[in-house]
């Protein structure tokens, strides 16, 4: 039986205190299993949106429910830096959401092992975080964030700052890790390509404040879904999917300048 | 190349030594002027007992202060860090006793407290304990922004973070306010003997160059100056070493050493 889960934001709304308009009232729906990237202009309050998913901002209006498998669970965020503490070896970076917990958690070894292992960096258990690569302490920062094992994984443009050869590479596994822990993810990017190659869907959002422009579903019914590798980076359908989120995100940018409000 | 940073100011140390020595000896000058060094060294023999029991006295005094500075600084840090209010309320005080020369207030302080000993504590801890509370505060303070937001997220209570994410932060920062306080309270020890100006057992090495200066004892002087200048450079070693022992494996002032 299919996981019906879904957290459900309705009117979600966001206003800085000094009255800055960061989201206009958005409406979304994320499925249990789905990757959906949020696709939008530098600005355009698609941090926000993430920021309000994992509860570290509140609400100026609307509503975020979770219902099914999301309800009460853990999250993990990634943020646009590894944010490791560099003070702790890798492993130690890692445990920190169980040693947080209120509770103890008896499988919590286990856990940080598998987490850890997801993101090949077992052997490095023990470096410390300015032995590695700008990549690693990503492939780190990630492992944190799955140490829970969270029902949902927020995270805000990770590999913006890296190399693209790395990023391609983390794309990719993180697209594996994805199939195969089935792990719902909301993935914030500003990059039409990585967010056509790692979604099932992609949310395309306006310049400030933000609203949703339109979406674009990467496997549609009925077609067979395509594995993501370098294959599928010279396909038609991924020339295609790109082109509609160009448009779409030129749609919104547009807009903003028909009243006159672009920057 | 590896010794370099040894060999180096040695080699300039004995020319600068033997230059000295020369020109003492070429020129004659008398040795309650200026005493060669082969002299100081021969002085520093002869009274080896007394100076290095007045060393022993003024290295307590330091020793206390440092560490009267270090905790309390700490905890001050602590709750200036927890709240605004308290340090926006304390602080201009802490900068008062920063500013205020301590020979301007040992001798009320000699006053007050009924034993000398005690007296240059408390004078050579005023002179040590700001670069603490400063440094310590500040390092309270400055944390990563994302690891703030990472222990929102999880929920952290507010000891959690501040044992898990504020003291390990602050931590280069204390130990850069520890190698300033080791030599000031050092400082403070001595100015403090200065002005009170004790005599008998209880003497440290500022009564020995005061006693010296006034007998023109001039080898003395130099012995007993050179033993708190060795003494200020050992405290400095030391609390580097602590500072590299702690920090070595992650903070970048450190790993870059050896």
């Amino acid at each position: 039986m299919p996981d019906t889960s879904t957290i459900r934001l309705r009117n979600l709304s966001f206003a800085y205190p000094n009255g800055l308009r960061a989201l206009a009232p958005v409406d979304l729906d994320i499925r249990a299993g789905e990757f959906v990237s949020i696709l939008g202009p530098s600005g355009c309050g698609k941090s926000t949106l993430l920021r309000l998913l994992g509860g570290l901002l509140t609400p100026s209006g609307g509503s975020i429910e979770a219902d099914g498998d999301f309800a009460g669970q853990t999250t993990g965020f990634v943020f646009q830096s590894p944010t490791l503490m560099p003070w702790a070896n890798v492993e130690a970076n890692v445990r920190l959401p169980h040693a947080l917990a209120a509770t103890r958690d008896s499988d919590a070894s286990a856990r940080i092992d598998h987490a850890l292992q997801m993101v090949g960096l077992h052997d490095f258990r023990h470096a410390y975080p300015r032995e590695l690569s700008g990549g690693m302490q990503m492939r780190v920062s990630i492992a944190r964030a799955l140490a829970k094992q969270p029902r949902l994984l927020l995270m805000d443009e990770p590999f913006a700052a890296l190399d693209e050869i790395t990023r391609h590479r983390l794309d990719r596994d993180l697209r594996e890790l994805w199939a195969a822990e089935k792990l719902t993810t909301v993935f914030v990017t500003h990059s039409v390509f990585e967010a056509v190659f790692l979604s099932t869907r992609i949310i395309v959002m306006s310049s400030r404040p933000g609203r949703i422009v339109g979406e674009v579903t990467i496997d549609q019914a009925g077609e067979a879904v395509t594995p993501r590798n370098d294959e599928f980076r010279i396909s038609e359908q991924f020339a295609r999917r790109c082109a509609e989120a160009s448009r779409l995100l030129n749609l919104g940018m547009n807009e903003d300048e028909f009243r006159g409000q672009a920057a | 190349m590896k010794y370099l940073p040894y060999a180096a100011p040695a080699v300039i140390g004995v020319i600068v030594l033997a230059l000295w020595q020369l020109t003492v000896t070429l020129l004659d000058v008398p040795p309650y002027l200026v005493p060669g060094p082969l002299l100081v060294a021969q002085t520093m023999a002869q009274d080896a007992d007394l100076l290095l029991h007045s060393l022993l006295v003024t290295l307590r005094i330091t020793a206390l202060a440092l560490f009267f500075s270090v905790v309390m600084g700490v905890v001050i840090a602590f709750l200036f860090a927890q709240s605004r209010i308290i340090e926006a309320s304390l602080f201009p005080y802490a900068v008062l006793l920063q500013v205020t020369p301590v020979v301007a207030i040992a001798p009320l302080i000699i006053i007050w407290t009924r034993d000398v000993q005690t007296a240059l504590v408390i004078c050579a801890t005023m002179v040590a304990i700001f670069p603490i509370i400063s440094n310590t505060t500040l390092g309270l303070r400055s944390i990563e922004p994302g690891l703030l937001d990472l222990f929102r997220l999880y929920r952290a209570s507010r000891w959690q973070t501040l044992l898990r994410l504020r003291v390990p932060s602050a931590l280069p920062y204390f130990f850069a306010g520890l190698r300033v306080s080791g030599g000031l309270a050092l400082i403070g020890a001595v100015v403090a003997e200065f002005v009170a100006g004790t005599g008998g057992s209880g003497s440290g090495l500022a009564y020995q160059i005061l006693m010296s200066g006034l007998q023109l004892n001039v080898p003395r002087l130099f012995a007993a100056l050179l033993l708190i200048t060795l003494a200020g450079v050992a405290i400095f070693a030391l609390t580097s070493l602590l500072s590299q022992l702690a920090l070595r494996h992650w903070h970048e002032s450190e790993f870059g050493q050896r």
